[in-house]
């Protein structure tokens, strides 16, 4: 298995090796160095990209065959084997429909909401621990990153509303914003239970303090707490990405398609491939920090935390087919009286059992 | 070697790329016949340029609502950044630290219960 393991690392070294190689003598060699690493950083950056964005082709049409599943129906199966394909069709079919914009739009802002809601969920793919040695960057705040990234979609969102100049946008932008808010409070709040349980803020450090009983020592596993804050995480997790049961910024019974109403084509692709960017990278996340990320018995690291992934995604597109949206007032009410009040009680427990297991001052 | 947030700023860069190229491509293959009709705002079963000048304006008031969430997400923001180092420090610190978290964990709790009381998280 060591050989899977380090397929990915190697390959990178290889490169490495390659690049200096070539480009030995040719310069001074601290301006090479830093030009090989700029190199393979940007090779990092595109394979990344390239790997998300074959994950979300799959997970598109995994979504679309489970609800067709779950709905008692076959799903698509015309485009490709099983309607594999299926999630390229619709790529192609986005790509050469016109893109209207409304007159009264304020043009700039209309164009650039997309690419607002698009980029944190790229940049957010930075911080990964991916596999074994498969980190892009090894930042020590590398969960601050997440976190901080994570929270910049939701100003593409309120963009979109408020470019559009349609009062349904305008709804669901605000909408969002509120929403966003509000679950952001109980999931930061949780996280500080994860670092109390790693004793660090490193997403690659948080993954290695879950490597004991063979790859098993998952923080989920670190009762009570741990369940309860992979809960929390998750609930908000969906909200943030909103998720049905979290779909109100959307809301198609309500405000016709909430922000994106004066979107199509491609813009409106755009929307939808970072909803589900956003998505696989919060699940991602969610297996780092509570399922040992990358960590497991017998099979290859990368591959473990790919199964993981879609593990938590496959759970959201259940809930998500299960469950019936949310009223405004209800949403509010659950994120500010049931989940804060809660993270909050899990991190005192969470700082006591720790204190009185490791004995400190006690 | 470049810093590692050099690294981060790569990152950002093809983030920026990323997103631009569909647009492109989208740009280059799509139809463009626009009409006056199509390109009004989007309202349901009735023209938008029959509204009232009133109504044709979007860009109004908001709730206040929103703004009360918003002051409440950001204290309790703050106190979670204050959270972070004493997370990571804790094993450390000793009960101290145990002590000093629960008095403030203690003030967030007790201004969470306070707006509570006071109605703010009733969605009205």
């Amino acid at each position: 298995m060591d050989i899977f393991n380090n397929l990915f690392p190697g390959l990178y070294d290889w490169i490495n090796a390659l690049l200096h190689d070539w480009f030995k003598g040719a310069m001074p060699a601290d301006v090479e160095s830093v030009l090989v690493s700029a190199i393979m950083a940007l090779i990092v950056a595109i394979s990344a990209i390239l790997f998300m964005v074959l994950m979300v082709l799959i997970m598109i049409w995994l979504e679309r065959k489970n609800a067709a599943r779950i709905q008692d129906r076959v799903g698509p199966n015309r485009v490709g084997p099983y309607g594999l394909l299926q999630p390229i069709a619709d790529t192609i079919k986005m790509l050469i429909k016109e893109d209207i914009v409304p007159t009264n739009a304020d043009k700039l802002v209309h164009l650039l909401a997309p690419l607002v809601a698009m980029a944190p969920a790229v940049l957010a793919l930075a911080v990964v621990p991916f596999g074994k040695g498969m980190t892009p960057v090894d930042l020590n705040i590398g969960l601050l990153f997440m976190i901080a990234v994570g929270s910049i979609g939701v100003v593409g969102i309120f963009m979109a509303g408020y470019g559009s100049n349609n009062k349904y946008s305008l709804l669901g932008g605000m909408r969002g914003v509120a929403q966003v808010v509000s679950y952001e409070v109980p999931q930061v709040l949780t996280v500080v239970t994860v670092i109390l349980l790693s004793g660090s803020m490193s997403l690659v450090k948080i993954v290695d303090a879950q490597g004991g009983w063979f790859g098993l020592q998952w923080n989920i596993l670190a009762l009570p707490v741990g369940l309860i804050a992979f809960v929390i995480f998750y609930i908000c997790a969906l909200a943030e990405v909103n998720r049905s049961p979290f779909d109100l910024i959307e809301g198609e019974s309500e405000i016709v398609a909430g922000f994106f109403t004066e979107y199509s084509g491609m813009k409106w692709g755009l929307f939808y491939l970072a909803e589900y960017f956003n998505f696989f990278i919060v699940c991602m996340f969610g297996a780092t920090l509570f399922l040992g990320g990358w960590q497991g018995p017998i099979l290859p690291g990368w591959l473990w935390l790919i199964i993981k992934t879609y593990a938590l995604v496959w759970l959201g597109m259940w809930i998500r087919m299960t469950l019936p949206r949310f009223r405004v007032d209800q949403l509010m009410k659950f994120a500010w009286k049931v989940l804060v009040p809660v993270a909050l009680a899990n991190l005192l427990l969470t700082s006591i059992l720790i204190g009185v297991y490791n004995g400190i001052g006690f | 070697m470049l810093d590692r947030y050099g690294l981060v700023g790569i990152f950002a860069v093809m983030a920026l790329i990323f997103p631009v190229i569909p647009l492109l491509m989208a740009w280059v293959v799509r139809p463009k016949k626009p009409n006056k009709t199509k390109s009004t705002t989007y309202e349901c079963g009735l023209a938008f340029e029959d509204f009232p000048e009133q109504a044709q304006n979007v860009w109004v008031q908001f709730r206040v609502q929103y703004y009360i969430f918003a002051l409440l997400f950001v204290v309790f923001d703050i106190e979670v950044v204050f959270l972070y180092p004493w997370a990571v420090a804790y094993d450390s610190l000793g009960l101290f630290a145990l002590v000093e978290m629960v008095a403030f964990l203690g003030i967030l709790i007790l201004a969470l219960a306070y707006a509570w009381r006071k109605g703010l998280l009733e969605w009205v």
